[in-house]
């Protein structure tokens, strides 16, 4: 699973509205039981698409015209609450490759580019252009460039942000950072060995 | 030059940049469960990777757990794959596992602090979103995904992009049956779900430092409901008290060592913020969630909001939240009908929390209509409750009182919501489905609260009755 650059990703779109989306209706918790990731992207979504089908509506997970959907849109503070890596992984496993939002939580933002599924954010009139346009246009290819930090969906273009830091390691291939953690380690080694806690409380000079 | 205890505690810990912009972390640290571990040691293994640090590495199992039976193997055979794995991983790597057959199992952000674990000056990640609860001691807790479980265990090192300090002082006397829930229910209320995004709460003024550890992480924990990964109060004496004599603080002169250490790393007065809230804690009421996240909340004696009451952005999200919790705007949140009450998590299940709810239900009998469930943040909570007679409490007031574990806070075990239930809780999350139906409903309040509803069938005030000394003149 050694890290492959991603610097763009191309094909059709879910548009999923809706503010505060948490990651317990991303793979409600039930799912988590299990020990490993594989099947997930079965589940995702498993109650709000239950419930859209009782009320006789198509979730746009189950839009057969989506089915082979590469980029997801979405609204503000996506995939709040719950750490759980889970919720990337269904997504990431259902064939998403990319999410653009107007805004993602902090720990969901992390885990989906620890997993290589880059969350770009646009103001949120730009993302509702982007969403109307592919309402209408479900053939259309969007085509997410995270080097130049534009997303196009037919003639709507739109300027997305990423911070740097993640935009860095999906360039460079390096979001999967273990082995740097691993890297020259005598230096991590010299950190701990000034830490209090690991020495008794007998504070050493550097 | 003065500073937060975050720059201090950070600053300590970082090994160097990333060439990305992170920090590549150092972590004091690491606490696993059953849940987000497996696939992370899978990831290990895949690669011939030792877990670095076993002894800076603690293990328990929580979220699967059932709460009636611990006989082995688990009547849920997913339950027992997952405990097997959680023992069988922890055997190989040589990493203490406290289990039941410990008696120190419990929540993991629970059995942290009372092992005395958690401590001042750490650096702690765990996988799972409330680690911010060890905040309460002065530590920088991260909840993390798995692969960063993974790059964990393998390093001992976190990559983690810097944060932006928020202090929230909060001021003032609580009204008795206030609690800390209230307060940072009401915290979350004002600043958002999600506008915590990118800080680490500092939570710091004459209200917190009254308060118990037990109120603070109470606090501390819910951090990430208001979109906050880190949440934090500097230690102080109240601290060090709650960390003396406990099985892994230090102890005789290193302990004496530890609280010069642990003083130094307070917030300095002076130091710098990017982002100052105040907070009157004297105004505050008992707070009670109506919606489907925790900033949808009122007090207890207001009404579910109307539409013209929110800016027109949140309008759609309040349709939404009103249509699934079956609630109509202008209702008010007092006489809503119950189901279920649920007195647990890792919100509010340690000992503290359980004696407040025992203390509104003694001598008195639930709402014929509703179910009561007890479940003790851990096993030495449970102990602890047991010495002090609170069981024989519950079970009188036809509680049923359960094993340790997260139980009904997310329902991965047996225990959940039926059909469109209502739950009156004192978890951490009111999300559509969390509590194992997905048509449930959740109202999160404080342990006292959900005990005084208990009894009334139905949202009730709690303040009166505690002013009372007791509850004995809630409505059934």
């Amino acid at each position: 699973m050694s890290a492959a650059a991603i610097d763009r990703v191309r094909g059709r779109v879910i548009v999923l509205r809706g503010d505060d989306i948490d990651t317990d209706r991303i793979i409600p918790a039930r799912f988590l039981k299990a020990v490993t990731f594989d099947g997930l992207e079965a589940s995702v979504f498993a109650d709000d698409r239950r419930e859209a089908s009782r009320e006789g509506r198509v979730h746009p997970f189950d839009d057969p015209a989506r089915r082979e959907a590469r980029v997801l849109f979405v609204n503000a503070n996506f995939g709040c609450g719950s750490s759980r890596e889970h919720a990337p992984q269904a997504l990431y496993r259902r064939g998403l490759r990319a999410i653009v939002g107007t805004s993602f939580a902090e720990i969901f933002f992390g885990n989906a580019v620890a997993i290589g599924l880059p969350c770009l954010s646009a103001p949120a009139d730009a993302v509702a252009a982007l969403m109307t346009h592919a309402d209408t246009h479900p053939d259309a290819e969007c085509v997410v460039d995270v080097g130049s930090l534009r997303v196009s969906l037919d003639e709507v273009r739109v300027a997305v942000t990423l911070p740097p830091t993640a935009q860095a390691a999906l360039l460079a291939g390096t979001w999967d950072v273990t082995s740097l953690l691993l890297d020259r380690y005598d230096e991590v080694e010299r950190v701990a060995a000034r830490l209090p806690y690991l020495t008794k409380f007998v504070e050493r000079s550097s | 030059m003065p500073e937060t205890l975050f720059r201090k505690v950070w600053d300590r810990h970082a090994v160097r940049p990333l060439a990305d912009g992170q920090t590549q972390l150092y972590v004091g640290l690491h606490l696993i469960h059953e849940v987000t571990s497996p696939q992370a040691f899978d990831a290990l293994a895949a690669r011939g990777w030792p877990v670095r640090a076993p002894h800076r590495t603690f293990a328990t199992v929580d979220h699967i757990l059932p709460t009636q039976s611990l006989a082995r193997p688990l009547a849920d055979l997913m339950a027992e794959t997952m405990t097997s794995a959680l023992e069988r991983n922890c055997r190989t790597h040589g990493i203490p596992l406290f289990d039941p057959a410990s008696g120190a199992q419990g929540i993991v952000h629970v059995i942290g602090p009372e092992l005395g674990l958690t401590q001042p000056g750490l650096t702690i990640t765990c996988g799972d979103s409330h680690t911010s609860t060890h905040g309460a001691f002065g530590a920088l807790a991260f909840g993390i995904g798995t692969s960063q479980v993974r790059d964990v265990l393998a390093s001992q090192c976190l990559a983690v992009s810097p944060l932006r300090v928020r202090r929230i002082t909060v001021t003032g006397r609580l009204a008795p049956g206030v609690y800390a829930k209230d307060v940072i229910l009401a915290i979350i209320h004002a600043l958002g779900v999600s506008g915590g995004t990118g800080h680490a709460y500092e939570y710091a003024g004459d209200t917190i430092d009254r308060m118990s550890m037990d109120e603070r992480m109470t606090i501390c924990n819910m951090s990430i409901e208001g979109g906050a990964r880190v949440g934090y109060v500097s230690p102080d004496q109240t601290t060090f008290d709650y960390l003396r004599g406990r099985r892994f603080a230090p102890a005789g002169d290193a302990f004496d060592r530890a609280c010069r250490w642990w003083s130094s790393l307070a917030s300095d007065p002076g130091a710098p913020y990017d982002d100052e809230v105040a907070i009157d804690a004297s105004t505050l009421a008992p707070m009670v969630t109506w919606g489907i996240d925790p900033g949808q909340s009122v007090r207890v004696d207001a009404a579910v909001p109307r539409p013209e009451a929110v800016a027109p952005a949140e309008r759609a999200r309040l349709a939404e939240a009103a249509g699934f919790m079956g609630m109509t705007p202008g209702q008010p949140i007092a006489g809503t009908r119950i189901d279920v009450a649920f007195i647990g998590s890792c919100t509010n299940a340690r000992l503290s929390d359980l004696r407040e709810a025992a203390r509104i239900v003694t001598g008195q009998r639930l709402a014929s209509h509703v179910r009561g469930l007890v479940v003790p943040g851990s096993q030495a909570v449970a102990a602890e409750a047991e010495r002090e007679g609170l069981p024989e409490i519950f079970r009188a007031a036809g509680f049923e009182w359960r094993h340790a574990g997260c139980s009904m806070c997310l329902a991965m075990n047996p225990d959940r919501l039926n059909g469109r239930e209502v739950c009156a809780s004192s978890s951490n999350r009111n999300f559509k489905g969390r509590q194992g139906s997905p048509t449930g409903r959740t109202l999160l309040m404080s342990p006292a609260m959900v005990a005084a509803a208990a009894l009334a069938g139905e949202i009730v005030d709690v303040r009166p009755i505690v002013r009372r000394g007791g509850a004995s003149e809630v409505r059934a």
